[in-house]
């Protein structure tokens, strides 16, 4: 696990400037650049509040603005495309770069740490273009926004042991490429991002438990919407639960390290 | 003092019945692979500093697996590969490339795949460009080069740092011949300051310039270990004898179809190529005696029998060709089951490169009457050229240049 670090630390060079070249390659060529990475996210939060905030504003408690629909889902979208973007490239993240892995000898890990690194950056742009909204919006940021980092943290631990197990156990059965967009969007569906928790059925509210994003996006949703501390017993659990898996992803990483060139 | 010590190296790729197995495997669950697919069998060697060594074989022989291994990206499943230093292999070059970036962008990119530090790249980076010769080109983007130009920053940065063992995949040929030389001196000046190489090749000519020691793989075990010249010859009888058991029924391994028709009364046996020692070979020296030994069975009594023989190039334009009628050498009336053997013998007055042997079995001084046998590419050779000067062209013409100063 140290070696894993040690050339972590070796090749921060080389992923820096792969995070920089990714953003580079994205954008070459195109008129508007980078401001693509905020029109994307922007554009989804502005149709579903022109087609859902209608039916849905009545039912949001708790926020004064009335563009609050808005800003629920923008608190919400954030946290899930930093989720969904790292789980879904490191899926196919080996055999992209399947052929680079047979012919050139590097740390592999450096691999998921570009995902790692090139996720946090858009992340970075979408919360600071959610920022220029809200004072649009005229929707305070309040100083409980520092409880963002660490659930930025853990949603990164999340993603990246999902995201590695999955991409890992991908190289030898393939049909886990096909099968996780689709649990990605059934998850997407079942964790109140859209629509605001209070309107789940008591029945499906069980179901919830289970789903380990559900309370990180609450957390997202107490500190950007209603301006509170999430929940801090909840988060201690899902943090330790995301240390697990993201420990069982570097294992497994480690342990398929030596057969997965022979699979690609 | 070896340099690179490969001991008892084994590769099996295993297959499971189920992938989960292999999963399971991972948690220290003992589980069986269904079949285990050896490529590589206890091979080991050692390499001194500066030695240089060719690693030769048949397609499939492990080649590249073993390569592999040595460069680290492929783990061996048992045994153990010991390098002093650092590797650094040309696999394939332009690994990671990044078209829409500049060349200087993807030169730091590759380096720091290397595993060099910013600061390490660009220091070098001058000499990179340097090296590469491609002029303003180096800070366009990279969809905006030839081929060529791609290949020669590629082989810049891929030999900016000197390796202390290098391995070459068949990537000799980089570039415009000018760019060839080149590259092919900078080799020869990491071999120099002790620069341990490792290549791999199907040609004979850049084995025997470059190497100073062979190895032969075959079906995952070294087969032979010795001076380039001798694990050559071996090769070539390996190879010949190959196609020779074979040639009958398949497609050429150049992707060419020999093509065998006639009616049979008379039919070719064997043919093979003859250096001038007397032996077996698929490469003929320029100039060197050569034989063409081509044995022949009469199945049914006819009234004459006649050879014709025309050598090719690659392109199938016919060098030389001849045959017994015009030579005065007719057989006369030969009876069933009798047999012949006919041997052309000539100098290899010919251009470095490959050549075939197109022969038929007729009548008279045409195939129009009678066309026993008609075979084309009938057996393939090489023409070498390590004993004369350099030249080109198609034939050698022996010259002696005399210069005098008036």
């Amino acid at each position: 696990m140290f070696g894993m670090l040690r050339s972590l630390w070796h090749y921060r060079g080389f992923i820096a400037s792969s995070v920089r070249n990714e953003f580079i390659t994205k954008f070459a060529r195109s008129r508007l650049g980078g401001l693509w990475m905020i029109i994307h996210p922007l554009v989804q939060v502005a149709i579903y509040t022109l087609i859902l905030s209608n039916v849905l504003a009545a039912k949001l408690p708790g926020i004064e603005n009335r563009y609050a629909y808005a800003i629920y889902l923008i608190a919400g979208t954030i946290a899930w495309s930093l989720f969904s973007e790292i789980i879904s490239r490191c899926l196919n993240l080996f055999i992209e770069h399947g052929n680079l892995m047979k012919k050139m000898r590097f740390p592999r890990i450096a691999l998921p740490a570009i995902v790692v690194g090139s996720s946090l950056m858009n992340y970075l742009v979408l919360l600071l273009a959610a920022c220029i909204v809200f004072m649009i919006l005229q929707h305070d940021i309040t100083a409980q926004s520092i409880w963002l980092i660490p659930l930025t943290i853990i949603v990164l631990m999340l993603a990246l042991g999902i995201g590695l197990l999955l991409g890992v156990l991908n190289i030898f059965i393939r049909d886990i490429g096909q099968v996780t967009p689709i649990l990605l969007q059934l998850t997407y569906w079942f964790t109140p991002i859209v629509y605001p928790q209070n309107i789940i059925p008591n029945w499906a509210k069980q179901a919830l438990c289970f789903n380990p994003l559900y309370p990180i996006i609450e957390g997202y949703h107490e500190v950007i919407a209603y301006g509170r501390p999430p929940n801090i017993t909840q988060l201690t659990y899902i943090f330790l639960f995301s240390l697990v898996l993201l420990l069982l992803g570097l294992f497994v990483f480690r342990r398929a390290s030596a057969e997965m060139v022979d699979a690609l | 003092m070896s340099l690179l010590k490969v001991t008892e190296v084994t590769k099996a790729y295993c297959a499971y019945s189920s992938e989960w197995l292999r999963v399971l495997r991972w948690f220290g669950i003992p589980t069986r692979p269904k079949e285990e697919h050896c490529v590589l069998n206890g091979i080991s060697f050692e390499i001194k500093p500066g030695e240089a060594v060719g690693l030769v074989g048949q397609n499939g022989a492990g080649k590249s697996t073993l390569l592999k291994i040595i460069t680290g990206t492929l783990q061996p499943s048992s045994g153990s590969v010991h390098v002093d230093g650092r590797v650094a292999a040309i696999l394939e070059l332009g690994m990671g490339f990044n078209a829409e970036l500049t060349g200087r962008e993807n030169v730091l990119h590759a380096a720091g795949l290397m595993g060099f530090s910013k600061e390490q790249i660009k220091a070098e980076m001058a000499k990179i460009e340097a090296f590469a010769e491609i002029g303003d080109y180096f800070d366009e983007p990279v969809r905006t080069y030839s081929s060529g130009m791609q290949m020669r920053v590629a082989f810049s940065v891929a030999t900016a740092f000197r390796p202390d063992v290098l391995i070459i995949d068949e990537a000799l040929s980089v570039g415009d011949s000018y760019f060839q030389h080149k590259s092919f001196a900078r080799i020869k000046e990491f071999q120099e300051q002790g620069t341990t190489l490792l290549l791999v090749s199907h040609d004979r000519a850049s084995i025997q310039a470059l190497c100073s020691r062979a190895i032969l793989l075959e079906k995952g075990t070294v087969l032979k270990d010795g001076l380039p010249e001798e694990v050559m010859d071996f090769y070539s009888a390996l190879v010949a004898e190959k196609e020779s058991s074979t040639i009958r029924t398949t497609p050429l391994k150049d992707g060419k179809v020999q093509t065998i028709s006639g009616t049979g009364e008379a039919t070719i046996d064997n043919v093979v190529i003859l250096n001038s020692k007397g032996q077996i070979a698929e490469f003929i020296e320029v100039g060197e005696r050569m034989s063409l030994v081509v044995q022949v069975t009469v199945n049914t009594s006819i009234e004459s029998l006649v050879l014709g023989y025309g050598i090719r190039d690659r392109l199938g334009q016919t060098i030389f060709g001849t045959n017994t009628w015009h030579t005065k050498q007719v057989i006369e009336k030969p009876i069933a089951g009798s047999r012949y053997e006919f041997r052309a013998n000539f100098d290899a007055i010919l251009g470095i490169g490959s050549y075939s042997v197109q022969l038929a079995l007729v009548d008279k001084e045409t195939h129009y009457t009678a066309n026993y046998e008609w075979r084309d590419l009938a057996l393939v050779f090489n023409v070498i050229n390590s004993t004369k000067s350099l030249f080109i062209g198609c034939t050698w013409i022996d010259t002696s240049i005399e210069v005098d100063k008036i």
